[in-house]
């Protein structure tokens, strides 16, 4: 009944190519970003914003990224929280402004887009290895990627502007302004009103962060989505299919895997910069950003669906949404003391975890494609 | 007959619900889980039997009730500042993150929502200065004047002259194993001694290469910053190097039973500064033993009271329900808001009088907050541990920091904030 092809016929490569083919789908897709954009944001208070849907936004990015290193190119990455790191410490850097080279302080979207640049570069050269080793001693070596990165910005005090807590914390910057230097100096409010709508710092809306994340993770899903069907996603899954193979046909390993490593990075130093800037307003290396970041980030690929935009989407959400929703349930609604409501929450995760793993070993995506089978044949199985 | 059952018992729903008795919400963020639970046990115990102490014996503060809110952050900075914002709807009056991490989110979160932070010998240092920083506070001190004490007792020990020594510090390596670093350079400066700086990343439980580096550097004193695990790992490491133990100085986080009992016999002699008498001599336990324990309402296990973090839990309880207190008083209103409640802290006034009254006679500094200074006293006395009784002493009085290094260490910082932020400093009058 639903998601059939049946009356639906394709008279261009375009219409036949497209992500979603079944007009019921396209819909529904449709459907589910204007709710998001436009009902949601009139919806989400504090709460909704800082503790759901920006740890969404922002691990649904981070996840976006590994799943094109690992999902689509095959290249184990435990370098994740390394590179959020990158992103978030490079945010800071381009939101206060670099003098050394006479940067001045950016507005915060083309310091979120050079901040994944950052991290891109900086992951291309952690790449490097993978042209010589692979698996195991591959995520080894991203493994280094962590820990030197985190030490290293820990080690130099230039990269938190020689703070005395070694913290780094988003200055209040605002998406337009409207009001000169001397009346926002004046008003120290300035950043609720819609003069100068403060998109970091404290004074930030709800929704004005709901809807900014939004954006940033709906344009850059579609690129991420229209780049792995392409050239460069097929011949990512070349060479993690069988790299000697793919080599024969034709696609040069060194770019290949590159530019994987690079993409990733990009998007998951844009997640570093989104979670420094906008979500937390402050970070700090080795509490923000510690291994089990890159384990996280590494679940939620592996949970949602290995090679799969959608899935990453979904391992976020399940990782990031689940322990919030046992939390509250347990511990607010039932009343548990918080301790018993921590250790079963973990434990209820956890086996849900093992769960998804045992009955559905290629995640949540897979799942989720076996119900649209179900569906196109329902109420009709046979 | 069915539906008339239910509809029954929605209507008693309803009623019970009814209208909101005024309360006051006091949230505490505590962890009884990770590496950092064998101190955010006891703390959170004593916080939350002080409270119900006030709500048993004297039907609350002003004869308004309180309702503590319990949210287990594990110390972690994502839930603490989630706990944050799921319990500041609530009504929240004061925040006692017990976390530098999740206190640095919370200062700039706090101001713009206008609830006060009570961040109790931690956090940011510089919050002192309440020109800048309107609405955290952190007195009875700061992790400043604890470095100031620990060097001051040093050279006490050492009969005045401490210059071409070497003291080492050993600190969580986070914003609050970083904050007396500042202090310690600038005190090394004023007393000519040598500082080797020693990070322990989180969680702290292994700390073999760092002792190693102690054994190598031969310092005469080593510093500890530490919480959570690492405290008790580093009091072992340095007992099995033969470090010993009346030159190892730890900051009051790194001061209570938890991290001194698993180095058995080798512990004894540890030091460490306090902001608080220890122990369970005070006539507030017999109140306490009556109206909460022997009541079977102690929080937790019930098994933390008298230990240094449980009486530092009951301190910082005690200065919220004084600041309570003084609130309604300057308001004259029983239900306060948090603006009353920061006006409350902002007066409050601990005396000598006030602690005996309450049960706890010489058990804290006597100390007025004022509009200026958010930290006051920045006093802290010498522990020493005893390993064959299990129980600390004070050794010395209670001892100033050196005000010459610390005061213009915080301006410095609080004006570096306020530019940073945009942030006009309000005047006082």
């Amino acid at each position: 009944m639903f998601y059939r092809e049946a009356g639906e016929f394709k008279t261009s490569y375009a219409a036949d190519q497209a992500t979603f083919p079944i007009r019921f789908d396209f819909w529904r897709f449709w459907v589910v970003v204007a709710i998001g954009a436009l009902v949601l944001p009139f919806l989400v208070n504090d709460y909704w914003t800082n503790a759901v849907m920006l740890p969404f936004f922002v691990y649904g990015m981070a996840a976006i990224g590994l799943n094109i290193l690992t999902g689509y190119c095959g290249q184990v990455s435990l370098g994740t929280g390394g590179f959020m790191a990158v992103g978030a410490y490079s945010c800071y850097k381009f939101m206060t402004g670099i003098p050394e080279i006479g940067l001045p302080p950016m507005h915060i979207l083309p310091c979120i887009l050079f901040s994944g640049m950052t991290t891109a570069a900086v992951g291309m050269l952690f790449g490097l290895p993978s042209l010589r080793i692979k698996g195991f001693y591959l995520a080894v070596a991203t493994l280094a990627a962590q820990f030197f990165l985190i030490w290293f910005f820990n080690k130099f005090g230039w990269f938190y502007n020689y703070s005395a807590s070694g913290q780094i914390s988003a200055i209040e910057t605002y998406l337009w302004c409207f009001a000169s230097a001397e009346e926002i100096a004046a008003n120290p409010g300035i950043g609720k009103t819609l003069t100068c709508p403060a998109i970091t710092g404290a004074n930030t809306a709800a929704w004005m962060a709901y809807l900014f994340c939004f954006s940033l993770i709906f344009v850059f899903g579609w690129v991420a989505r229209n780049l792995v069907r392409g050239r460069i996603g097929r011949s990512w899954m070349a060479i993690r299919d069988m790299d000697i193979a793919a080599e024969i046909i034709g696609v040069n390993p060194l770019l290949t895997k590159l530019s994987a490593f690079a993409v990733s990075s990009f998007y998951i130093g844009m997640a570093g910069a989104m979670y420094f800037a906008i979500w937390k307003g402050a970070a700090e290396g080795t509490e923000a950003f510690p291994i089990n970041v890159s384990f996280l980030v590494l679940f939620m690929v592996i949970i949602g669906g290995l090679g799969s935009i959608f899935g990453s989407l979904v391992g976020a959400a399940f990782m990031v949404l689940l322990p919030v929703f046992f939390k509250n349930f347990l511990a607010g609604t039932l009343g548990w003391p918080t301790d018993i409501a921590e250790y079963l929450q973990i434990m209820i995760v956890g086996s849900l975890i093992i769960a998804i793993l045992i009955f559905e070993p290629h995640g949540i995506a897979a799942l989720w494609r076996t119900v649209k089978e179900k569906l196109r044949l329902w109420p009709f199985p046979h | 007959m069915r539906f008339k059952r239910l509809a029954l018992a929605a209507a008693a729903a309803a009623m019970v619900a009814g209208p909101a008795l005024a309360e006051l919400v006091i949230p505490s963020l505590s962890y009884r889980t990770g590496p950092y639970a064998p101190n955010g046990i006891p703390f959170a115990d004593g916080y939350a039997d002080y409270f119900t102490l006030i709500n048993e014996r004297d039907g609350g503060v002003g004869g308004v009730k309180i309702r503590l809110v319990e949210c287990e952050t594990a110390y972690n900075t994502d839930k603490g500042v989630e706990c944050y914002e799921a319990t500041k709807g609530e009504g929240a009056l004061v925040y006692q993150p017990l976390s530098t991490g999740i206190t640095y989110q919370l200062i700039p979160k706090a101001t713009a929502d206008g609830i006060p932070i009570h961040s109790m010998g931690y956090g940011r240092t510089s919050a002192a200065d309440g020109t800048t920083f309107e609405w955290v506070f952190n007195y009875p001190g700061t992790y400043w004047d604890a470095a100031s004490i620990i060097v001051k007792h040093i050279i006490d020990v050492e009969g005045g002259d401490i210059s071409g020594q070497k003291i080492a510090l050993v600190y969580h390596n986070s914003a609050y194993g970083k904050e007396p670093i500042r202090t310690l350079e600038v005190l090394a400066e004023k007393h000519g001694y040598e500082l080797v700086l020693l990070p322990v990343d989180h969680p702290g439980q292994e700390q073999k290469a760092t002792w190693l580096q102690v054994r190598q550097a031969r310092p005469d004193y080593v510093i500890i910053w530490g919480w959570g695990v690492m405290n008790q790992v580093a009091i072992k490491e340095a007992a099995a190097i033969r470090f010993p133990m009346d030159h190892f100085i730890g900051v009051w986080w790194s001061a209570s039973e938890n991290d001194t009992l698993p180095a058995g016999a080798d512990a004894n002699g540890y030091k460490a500064v306090t902001m608080h008498g220890v122990g369970m001599d005070y006539p507030i336990y017999d109140d306490l033993k009556t109206h909460v324990y022997d009541k079977g309402l102690s929080a937790g296990a019930g098994d933390q009271h008298g230990t240094v973090l449980y009486n530092r839990g009951m301190q910082a309880a005690l200065l919220a329900v004084e600041a309570i207190r003084k609130a309604q008083e300057i308001h004259g209103a029983t239900d306060i808001t948090p603006a009353m409640m920061r006006d409350g802290m902002e007066a409050l006034d601990i005396t000598e009088e006030l602690l005996a009254g309450l049960g706890l006679p010489g058990f804290m500094p006597t100390f007025t907050v004022t509009c200026e200074n958010h930290g006051p006293p920045g006093l802290g006395a010498i522990q020493q541990w005893d390993a064959e009784t299990k129980s600390w002493s004070l050794i010395t009085d209670f001892i100033e920091a050196d005000r010459d290094v610390v005061d213009p260490l915080i301006a410095e910082d609080a004006a570096a904030f306020a530019a940073e932020n945009s942030i006009t400093p309000r005047a006082c009058n």
